[in-house]
């Protein structure tokens, strides 16, 4: 092979490098799961807790859809409860503080999801406009 | 097995970029099957195509500041100092801005001195949603609506270009520092986003009807289906003679004018 | 065959580097702008469309320019023009490049792009080109560079290549024609609502494609051994001559119909560029400057004796340049906006920050294209020896 002799350190080094965050990160401890606070108004989320925990996103994704692009306005789980799909008043109407709910998963997790460069639970909101 | 560099890196290069391509295509799009079902909220006003008439015999615009207030105000509208940067959905213009294709010589005085209300005219065959290469400005085929998809516009302001009524505004800066005062159960926009009037979607889908029309003491906003002809609307429409923004580019405006 | 453009002299290295510092420059604005949000540009609610979205427009035109070249050679075997046929494919590959980036710069969330090609929608103009520009970039870089290793090689082209090459006339007609299509379909801006606007298009396209194709060929054949051939440069010199006519005479049929109908919706934009509207003159000088070139430029070329001295002819193809620019590059795409929608007078000045971008921009476009055109000259020259 041409330039053997460079080229064959140089990936094994190239390979170190971009697999850097698995051997970095798998020293040291898992970090304990988040305490989330649990809405003190209800007892079940819309769907299953590991279905909301897996696919929320996506339920949401598809809930603005019907809502902006269908005319569609009432979510019926499949416990047969029905729920306005609105983030305002559905989801956040029970998780009041996103900031004890929302964002310790998501910064256990590392994501940074811009949700709320928009919406805007009541508590922030209060804050924001009285400063 | 031999391998020519050249065709080594061809190779690479190409599969590199189909690795990247495939994931990057499907994401977030794939169809989720949600275990329940969704419908329609029991007390929707609903109608084929809404529609609005500004009579401008009652409304006198002393008072435009109330429904223009109310407008921004409960859907977070920004209020930017920089005029050329403003963000409107309700705003008012006078009469030769308002219709710069009509005769703007020997204008009746009552014309003249008014300001008109306006607003996105939800047109029956509105250019901003030919524009939209995303389809994040679209007009709903059940009631008419043009409405927004704020997660998906990609701000190119093209919908900008098309609309020749001046009803879009582009989220220049970050509009949140500059709300008065937020309204928590409405979203605000991002910075890079295009947004405008929306019809009061949102209220309607409760019941209530647009938040203009229901703080206009005088009566002068009158909001229905366009399509039905035993509306008020239809019937104030039959009644009257009346006019619409540039109706010579065909956009069919959905928001009639009395004078 | 890519190695071949990290060998060259002092000058080669010296302009490289130049090159990378205004892209690194026009870097640092985009971050600034990324940072800030689009109001650090001169773009308005009035003029919602200014410099980024002009340069795309005055680039794609380049790019579409290609044809020019490789329509005589390939169709009507006009053999004189296969020196400059890689060049032009390359010129091409670069000012797409280019235009996408500036499309880039000019949306306002541009980690939203991909919705575009996520969300077809075949209703929009928009869609179109970010359909074909892409697609015409890859198509004159695969041809471009399989060309160039056929002739290293001294091997002829393969039949796929041919093939490719066929599918690339009609796209760049296509390609402009949206582009143009852009602006011809939207109600309401009578300066561009005009179905002059896509045959103009491709005049000045083809006009200016072939005055940067000339002046390109002149700076190679100064700088390295490369010869264009008399014969291409006298024959591109036509196209652009007559390019510049037509476009000249689409020019003066506009005037006429905005002048002679008196219809406000299409007259008041030229009222604006010609004599200005209530002492809002900011693009008047601009305007007279642009028609003023064209006329030169076309009134130079009727000389033989500017024709055939390669440095007036330079002047000559620059003279041009400088019309064609102010008018696509520049003019046409704020000045529809004048007056807005409204019947106010709102004029646009670009700021220093989109300034600073564009620059970085077409740095960065020059870069690729120094890089490419010292592949090919390297390459040329070899072959040459070898005869
Ligand atoms: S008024 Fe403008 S924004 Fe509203 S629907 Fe018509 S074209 Fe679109
Ligand atoms: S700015 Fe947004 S809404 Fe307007 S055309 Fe572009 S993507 Fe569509």
């Amino acid at each position: 092979m041409y330039g053997k002799r460079w080229v064959i350190p140089g990936m094994i080094l190239f390979v170190a490098l971009a697999a850097f965050p698995f051997y970095w990160y798998a020293v040291g401890k898992d970090k304990p799961f988040p305490q989330l606070e649990m809405p003190k108004n209800a007892k079940a989320c819309v769907e299953k807790t590991p279905f909301m925990r897996a696919n929320h996103m996506r339920l949401l994704d598809a809930w603005r859809i019907a809502v902006v692009r269908d005319n569609l306005f009432v979510y019926t789980a499949a416990s047969g409860k029905t729920f306005e799909m609105n983030l305002h008043k559905t989801c956040l109407g029970c998780h009041t503080s996103t900031e004890k709910f929302c964002d310790r998963c998501h910064t256990y997790n590392d994501v940074t999801p811009p949700c709320w460069e928009c919406h805007l639970q009541t508590e922030t909101a209060s804050k924001g406009s009285a400063s | 097995m031999t391998i020519s560099r050249r065709k080594f890196l061809k190779t690479t290069s190409v599969s590199c970029l189909a690795l990247a391509a495939g994931p990057s295509l499907g994401h977030g799009y794939e169809l989720l099957e949600l275990p329940g079902r969704m419908s329609k909220g029991p007390e929707e006003l609903k109608a084929k195509r809404w529609g609005m008439v500004v009579d401008m015999r009652k409304c006198d615009g002393r008072c435009t500041e109330d429904c223009i207030g109310v407008c921004h105000e409960i859907h977070n509208v920004p209020f930017i100092p920089e005029a050329e940067h403003q963000v409107m959905w309700l705003f008012q213009e006078p009469y030769e801005n308002a219709f710069p294709d009509r005769s703007r010589e020997l204008v009746s005085k009552v014309l003249k001195n008014r300001r008109f209300l306006l607003l996105c005219n939800h047109c029956d065959d509105p250019p901003c949603v030919r524009a939209c290469p995303t389809q994040a400005t679209f007009k709903r085929e059940k009631d008419g609506i043009v409405m927004m998809d704020y997660h998906r516009c990609i701000g190119c302001r093209f919908c900008m270009a098309a609309c020749p009524y001046g009803s879009r505004s582009f989220n220049f800066r970050d509009p949140r520092p500059y709300v008065r005062k937020i309204n928590p159960a409405f979203p605000t926009r991002r910075r890079g986003v295009v947004e405008k009037c929306n019809f009061c979607q949102e209220r309607l889908e409760v019941g209530k009807m647009p938040a203009c029309v229901e703080t206009c003491k005088k009566g002068a906003l009158v909001f229905g289906d366009l399509d039905d002809p035993d509306s008020e609307i239809r019937r104030i429409l039959a009644e009257s003679p009346h006019v619409r923004r540039k109706p010579e580019l065909g956009t069919r405006p959905s928001v009639f004018y009395l004078f | 065959m890519i190695e071949k453009a990290f060998h060259g002299g002092k000058g080669y290295w010296i302009w490289i580097i130049f090159l990378a510092a205004g892209t690194g420059m026009g870097l640092l604005a985009y971050l600034y702008q990324l940072k800030e949000g689009l109001w650090l540009t001169g773009m308005s609610r009035n003029v919602s469309w200014g410099f980024y979205i002009s340069q795309f427009t005055f680039l794609v035109g380049v790019a579409a320019s290609v044809l020019m070249v490789v329509l005589p050679l390939y169709l009507h075997d006009f053999k004189a023009f296969s020196p400059i046929t890689v060049l032009s494919q390359f010129l091409t590959v670069g000012t797409l490049a280019m235009s996408l980036l500036f499309i880039f710069s000019d949306v306002g969330m541009p980690m939203r792009i991909l919705n575009v090609p996520l969300n077809p929608t075949p209703g929009s103009m928009l869609f179109y080109d970010t359909v074909f520009l892409p697609g015409f970039l890859l198509l004159n870089l695969i041809i471009g560079w399989t060309a160039l290793g056929a002739e290293k090689r001294r091997a002829v082209l393969p039949p796929w290549v041919k093939i490719l090459i066929y599918i690339s006339f009609p796209w760049a007609v296509i390609m402009h024609t949206v582009t143009a299509f852009i602006y011809a379909g939207t109600p309401g801006r009578g300066f561009w609502m005009t179905a002059i606007m896509a045959p103009r298009f491709l005049t000045t396209a083809f006009a200016a494609g072939c005055a940067i194709l000339i002046v390109l060929s002149m700076v190679l054949g100064r700088l390295s051994s490369f010869d264009a051939g008399e014969k291409a440069i006298q024959k591109l010199t036509t196209i652009m001559f007559y390019a510049l006519i037509i476009d000249a005479f689409f020019l003066a049929v506009e005037y006429f119909t905005a002048f002679y109908s008196h219809v406000p919706a299409y007259s008041e934009t030229f009222r604006y560029l010609l004599f200005g509207i209530d002492g809002n003159t900011a693009f008047v000088p601009w305007f007279w400057l642009m028609n003023i070139a064209i006329l030169c430029a076309i009134g130079l070329l009727a000389f033989p004796g500017v024709r055939h001295n390669h440095l007036h002819l330079s002047i000559a193809c620059i003279v041009a340049l400088c019309g064609l620019w102010i008018d696509k590059g520049f003019l046409l795409v704020p000045a529809a906006f004048i007056p807005n929608v409204f019947g106010r007078i709102m004029e646009y000045p670009p700021s220093w920050v989109e300034l600073t971008v564009s620059l970085g921009i077409y740095c960065l476009g020059m870069l690729m294209i120094t890089t490419l055109y010292k592949v090919t000259t390297a390459i040329k020259r070899e072959t040459n020896v070898r005869r």
